[in-house]
């Protein structure tokens, strides 16, 4: 496990350092503001999908959701809520996004795949229809503005505001994986679900509670960009960001049979992906390539952990009988 | 060609290793024509490896094959069949949606630019089913075929590739009497034919019958053959085992205490329409012995609350538990070492301190925190009461041999101090040593007043643990044998729904 996260460091050490060499605005406070503002970000998204990518699950409704709770913010303000009300509106309703996820997977025994595609279609849709697919903006709801978009300056950086939700949101999503013992259950059924019901653990619910935290996370994930942004579009605002949400966790060495993970694999994995876009923009290759890179990159790196584990294995095999000769 | 002294086959220092186990080791067999070989072992002695290896599932790490004295190499299943070996599987694998003659020359049709010949592949067929005595049209869906006449389709494909060797791994466990002795006479009827069978069965009253000959596997190695004429229960089990029966099995059954579990019609979803009635009391060893599909591990199930009940009353010390999944069933006090460890007794990727600590968490947890130490100790202690040999806690369960797996799932279950301990198949795929320890620790577990309930398709462990055996046929309890009743032909009797005899 610990050397899968020293792979994925290593690669982020390369880019970051072959970027740097190669173009000094690079480390210039503005551009790392910004690599670490839109690293913050992803590696959110990334967090909340590898808990259901752990459980063996996915989630493709994260963009969506993204989407949906960034036009209703739009809507709220424009019909002058209570910021506080709103933002905790939205939230409830991310988190039961996440529970009818869970329920429809485990209860209905529905392919999470299949679910989480229709969400992705159904909320962007309603987002769309709510917002009579206008572009809004958030007015100057000044407390709400620094607190999701905001700075703090140490010395002459200024660290984003996403920056701070990250180091929360990982704290505790890597005590509930590492420290607790529903963090060790859902590593358990994400290895052999039987096995762990077997073991008397309650598997249902706590694959629930793993697509409530990955929605919970993109409601979160909905407010920061919104505020970053400042502006939504219902149609477009997250598109395509479940998929940079699932090539995070993967990247960071979660697999999508399941049972593996780790929080910091993820957020460096995030980081990278970033980090990719930045460098394809300061080092001159055209951006119509960026895709193009980033799918590249993502697929080395995730055969090249197949291959270590492959051969890590092997050599376990080995120890072990000869230790018995 | 027509040297008869040569033989069909011969298997020669035969070397096979998996992660963890040495499957094989040192190997010999040979195979005569016209001959009926029968291959019998405890489980895990290497046999289903043996024929794999034979059959071309798996390669051997090491020893030579030779088919009618010219050395062979088989790699795949299609080297094996070219070489005119066919292996029958236990689990048989037949395309249900298919009919029977489409099932014959899957892999194999005969066509035209792709266009299959119908006319000819029925044609065929209905030859081959001739042979194996099926009197049906070619046409029949195989779903619709009970599993004895499945078998026979299987038998006929073997015979569409020309096979001369025809491996049938424990083609009965999951047959009727009749179809069992139809199965004899298909066997029989092969032979004549000029085709050399190797017989593998768990049943030693089979085996009497059938076999020419006999070769004793144990423990990956040859540990004995018998000729013809010295062929006998008591000969076979000696080798097998590689002690007298008496010091395998010590069982000293000591006086029941008061009733751990009673049920009352219950019943499983699987066979909702009967009702189980039976008690296991304190300290008794009690066995469950029936076919393949008898129901025996659905009944486990549901005491375990994998399947709930659909009815009927379920009683532990007295009181009335409806367990509706596995952990409400673990807080009633019972637990099952299931009949498939892989899938779910372990959590195979996961390490020893891993394992040996999921039921547990729970109770030592600080406000749902993992309390580290307190699971190295529960794994430590495990290792050692166990006596499971591993590298170390952090090994990966995966890497252990079966043995140790299975100790570990016993002793995962053990640290929560059941009441009932449910065991299916508890003995499947380990070693003989292993095999010993398993039953010293249920002969033990039942004298600290655990009730026992075992099932399993090896009759030898049913006769040597069992204080009291439940027979099941078809979802029914057919009949309880006491100790002084228990004896192949009784299980047997009972086992394919005879209940007269009882």
């Amino acid at each position: 496990m610990k050397k899968n996260i020293l792979g994925i460091l290593g690669l982020f050490i390369f880019i970051f350092g072959f970027t740097a060499v190669s173009n000094e605005n690079f480390l210039s406070a503005y551009n790392l503001q910004n690599l670490v503002k839109w690293s913050s970000l992803y590696a959110i998204m990334g967090i909340g999908v590898a808990f259901v990518i752990i459980t063996g699950g996915i989630d493709l409704s994260i963009g969506s959701v993204i989407g949906l709770v960034a036009s209703l913010m739009a809507l709220m303000v424009r019909s002058e809520w209570n910021p506080t009300v709103a933002v905790l509106v939205l939230i409830a309703l991310s988190v039961g996004i996440g529970l009818v996820h869970g329920l429809l997977v485990t209860k209905m025994k529905l392919q999470p795949f299949v679910v989480t595609l229709c969400g992705l279609l159904f909320y962007r849709g309603i987002s769309r229809w709510t917002t009579d697919n206008q572009s809004m903006g958030y007015g100057d709801t000044e407390t709400l503005n620094s607190f999701f978009s905001g700075k703090m300056a140490i010395g002459s950086f200024g660290l984003p505001a996403p920056f701070f939700f990250l180091v929360v949101v990982a704290i505790l999503a890597g005590i509930f994986l590492n420290r607790t013992i529903w963090g060790r259950y859902l590593l358990a059924l994400g290895n052999n679900e039987e096995g762990a019901r077997y073991s008397g653990i309650g598997t249902d619910r706590l694959k629930i509670t793993a697509y409530v935290i990955c929605s919970f996370l993109a409601g979160l994930s909905g407010l920061l960009f919104a505020y970053e942004l400042d502006s939504v579009q219902p149609a477009q605002t997250g598109e395509f960001y479940e998929l940079y949400a699932i090539a995070a966790a993967v990247l960071g060495g979660c697999s999508l049979r399941g049972g593996q993970g780790t929080i910091l694999g993820v957020i460096i994995a995030a980081a990278v992906i970033r980090l990719l876009r930045n460098s394809i923009n300061l080092l001159g290759i055209s951006t119509h390539l960026e895709y193009a890179i980033i799918g590249m990159v993502i697929l080395c790196g995730v055969a090249a952990d197949e291959i270590i584990k492959r051969v890590m294995a092997r050599r376990r095999t080995a120890q072990v009988t000869s230790a018995k000769k | 060609m027509g040297d008869t002294q040569t033989p069909l086959l011969e298997v020669t220092a035969l070397e096979k290793q998996f992660p963890g186990v040495r499957a094989l080791h040192n190997v010999d067999l040979t195979l005569n024509r016209d001959e009926v070989l029968a291959v019998v072992g405890e489980n895990g002695a290497g046999k289903s490896t043996l024929m794999k290896i034979l059959a071309g599932v798996h390669t051997s790490d090491a020893g030579t094959i030779r088919i009618e004295g010219k050395e062979t190499v088989i790699h795949s299943v299609r080297d094996a069949q070219a070489q005119g070996i066919a292996l029958i599987h236990q689990e048989l694998n037949l395309a249900g949606n298919l009919d029977i003659a489409a099932n014959i020359f899957l892999g194999n049709e005969p066509h035209t630019a792709g266009f299959i010949d119908r006319g000819r592949i029925h044609a065929e067929a209905a030859g081959h089913l001739k042979r194996v005595g099926l009197n049906f049209p070619t046409d029949t869906l195989v779903a619709d075929l009970t599993i004895g006449h499945q078998q026979l389709v299987e038998i006929a494909k073997a015979l569409s590739v020309d096979a001369r060797i025809i491996i049938m791994d424990e083609p009965t466990s999951s047959l009727s009497q009749t179809e069992t002795e139809n199965l004899f006479k298909v066997v029989h009827d092969l032979r004549s034919q000029g085709i050399s069978i190797i017989y593998i069965s768990h049943r030693l009253g089979e085996v009497m019958v059938l076999a020419d000959r006999v070769v004793v596997l144990r423990d990956g190695e040859n540990a004995g053959e018998l000729a013809d004429n010295q062929i006998s229960h008591n000969a076979m089990v000696k080798l097998m085992v590689g002690r007298d029966l008496s010091q395998f099995y010590q069982r000293n059954a000591t006086e029941p205490g008061s009733v751990v579990i009673e049920a009352e019609n219950l019943r499983t979803p699987a066979h909702p329409r009967s009702g189980l009635s039976f008690s296991v009391r304190e300290g008794e060893i009690v066995g469950v012995a029936g076919l393949v599909g008898a129901g025996r591990t659905e009944l486990l199930q549901t005491l375990f609350g994998v399947t709930p009940a659909v009815g009927g009353t379920l009683k532990i010390d007295g009181k009335v538990i409806h367990p509706r999944t596995p952990l409400e069933a673990i807080q009633s006090g019972i637990v099952l070492a299931p009949e498939d460890r892989k899938q779910h007794g372990l959590i195979l990727e996961m390490s020893v301190r891993e394992n040996a600590s999921l039921p547990r968490l729970r109770m030592d947890q600080k406000a749902g925190a993992i309390d580290f130490s307190a699971e190295i100790e529960v794994a430590a202690g495990m290792v050692e009461k166990m006596d499971i040999k591993t590298p170390g806690l952090e090994q990966v369960v995966q890497y252990l041999s079966g043995g140790n797996q299975q100790k570990m799932v016993l002793g995962k279950w053990l640290a929560m101090k059941p009441r009932l301990l449910l065991l299916d198949e508890p003995t499947r795929g380990i070693d003989v040593g292993s095999k010993q320890e398993i039953y010293r620790l249920m002969e033990e577990l039942a004298a600290g007043g655990v009730a026992i309930m075992f099932v399993s398709s090896e009759m030898e462990e049913v006769l040597g643990m069992a204080d009291r055996a439940l027979v099941m046929h078809e979802g029914v309890i057919t009949g309880e044998l006491n100790r002084d009743q228990l004896s192949e032909e009784a299980v047997m009797q009972l086992a394919t729904g005879n209940k007269a005899a009882a």
